[in-house]
């Protein structure tokens, strides 16, 4: 790896100036991407920028007025032993426990997920089904980005030099709902999703009153598809409903033919997968009493 | 080349500093420097686990780790699970179940299986294997890696209830 100054800065306004005053800094939580573009190459940096000491960013709160607040930095290990993410959160403390393998949990964010910025990111569809919103800060303050917009390219994202991501924030789930992110990986465990879906659902009186559908792997971003979601409002959570949504989200999806699968098959996936998050979605919801 | 950097830690429950760049991983740390060769590099870039380590409270692929980032924290590596020359349980049953051949893969396997039995004191195949999937071993087929891991959980914690 090439030399490079290491800062840990303690405070938010700290690490702002820094990485103003740094135009080649680049920010670490967790490395699990950021050491292996360097070592490689890929990236280059004069100054990394260690986040994990900025309180804001190392810290998970959650009230269930509020919702779940998880700072930028928080390593899957802490979100997967998080009780108030297992109750009120299941399918976040599960994908929490995909990403990688136990050593990479051990280090790995989602906010480091989600600002790497790739299109088989595994917990960017959860997190869109899950309304989640990116809480961002820089030299002109604070903004938040609902998720579906934060990725705008593979390895691209809405943050402008200077900002650095401080939180994802996550509504408190509604009354009846239920959510889950689920790929389809030749292996068990330790891969790149070939397709993954993320689905939200909740229910009024056991009818859908509101429903998400992300996927990725399948676009050049994680991505969000409204009308699939909009196709269940008012609808009784049947295997026909499920199956018509889950095509809608199918239709949009513009698979490309790598390593890891075939267009054709992938776009194949994208039905399937999307109407098991769907019909895991509901059974979620359908358990809440 | 950037200054180096002093660097105050724990590992094995010693206090060790020791003075790197910030560039250097965790791993060439403990190698290079601190002479603690026990720990070995693989891949580099967090695939194969045979660089594990435990960071704190957890375990970690020490390649993907900056030694600087280690200051303050408590490590703890293959050379501190013996007492002595009494071997670790999990050490023993590695042994006894020929978990493994060439031996390379077989540190970090063993950190990783220490952190497993400390949260589950009786994991089933299932957890043990899914545990286990940040560590690539290309010699045993993982069944013999599996059955001394269990055979040490009973040894350790006794039988499940």
């Amino acid at each position: 790896m090439k030399a490079f100054d290491y800062a840990a800065p303690a405070s938010l306004p700290e690490a702002v100036g820094l990485l103003a005053s740094q135009p080649s800094a680049r920010l670490l939580a967790g490395g699990t991407d950021l050491l292996v573009q360097l070592r490689s190459g890929r990236k280059d940096a004069d100054v990394v920028i260690d986040v994990k000491k900025i309180p804001e960013l190392n810290e998970t709160t959650f009230s269930p007025t509020d919702g779940l607040t998880i700072g930028a930095a928080v390593p899957c290990y802490r979100l997967t032993d998080d009780a108030s993410i297992q109750s009120h959160y299941p399918a976040l403390a599960e994908v929490a426990s995909w990403i990688g393998g136990t050593q990479i949990q051990g280090r790995a964010s989602l906010g480091g997920n989600l600002c790497n910025s790739a299109p088989s990111a595994d917990s960017i569809p959860l997190l869109i089904a899950l309304s989640a919103s990116a809480v961002i800060a820089g030299p002109s303050g604070r903004r938040a980005v609902p998720v579906e917009e934060f990725c705008t390219a593979p390895g691209r994202n809405q943050l402008a030099p200077g900002e650095l991501l401080v939180s994802i924030h996550i509504p408190a789930p509604a009354p009846f709902s239920g959510a889950a992110y689920l790929r389809f990986i030749p292996r068990n465990e330790m891969d790149i999703a070939v397709v993954g879906a993320g689905a939200s659902v909740t229910l009024a009186n056991g009818v859908i009153s509101a429903a998400r559908i992300a996927l990725s792997s399948v676009a050049p971003t994680p991505l969000f598809v409204p009308a699939a979601g909009e196709a269940l409002l008012n609808q009784m959570p049947t295997a026909a409903a499920l199956e018509a949504a889950a095509k809608i989200a199918q239709e949009a999806a513009s698979p490309i033919s790598d390593m890891r699968g075939t267009a054709a098959y992938r776009r194949h996936l994208c039905a399937v997968m999307a109407r098991r998050a769907l019909e895991l979605a509901v059974a979620r919801a359908q358990e809440i009493k | 080349m950037s200054a180096k950097v002093q660097v105050q830690t724990t590992i094995n429950n010693e206090p060790v500093q020791f003075l790197c760049e910030p560039r250097q991983s965790l791993l060439e740390c403990l190698r290079d420097i601190v002479g603690l060769t026990g720990t070995k590099e693989g891949c580099g870039d967090g695939n194969c686990g045979s660089c594990t380590v435990k960071l704190g409270d957890r375990i970690v692929t020490s390649c993907l780790v900056l030694g600087v980032e280690a200051a303050g924290e408590s490590i703890t590596t293959v050379e501190g699970l013996a007492h002595g020359s009494t071997l670790h349980p999990l050490q023993k049953a590695f042994l006894d179940h020929a978990a493994l051949q060439c031996g390379i893969c077989t540190p970090g396997f063993l950190i990783a299986a220490d952190a497993l039995l400390q949260k589950h004191p009786h994991p089933t195949e299932e957890q043990t294997r899914f545990w286990l999937s940040n560590n690539l071993c290309r010699c045993t087929g993982y069944d013999k890696i599996i059955r001394a891991v269990q055979a040490a959980a009973i040894e350790i914690n006794g039988a499940a209830q």
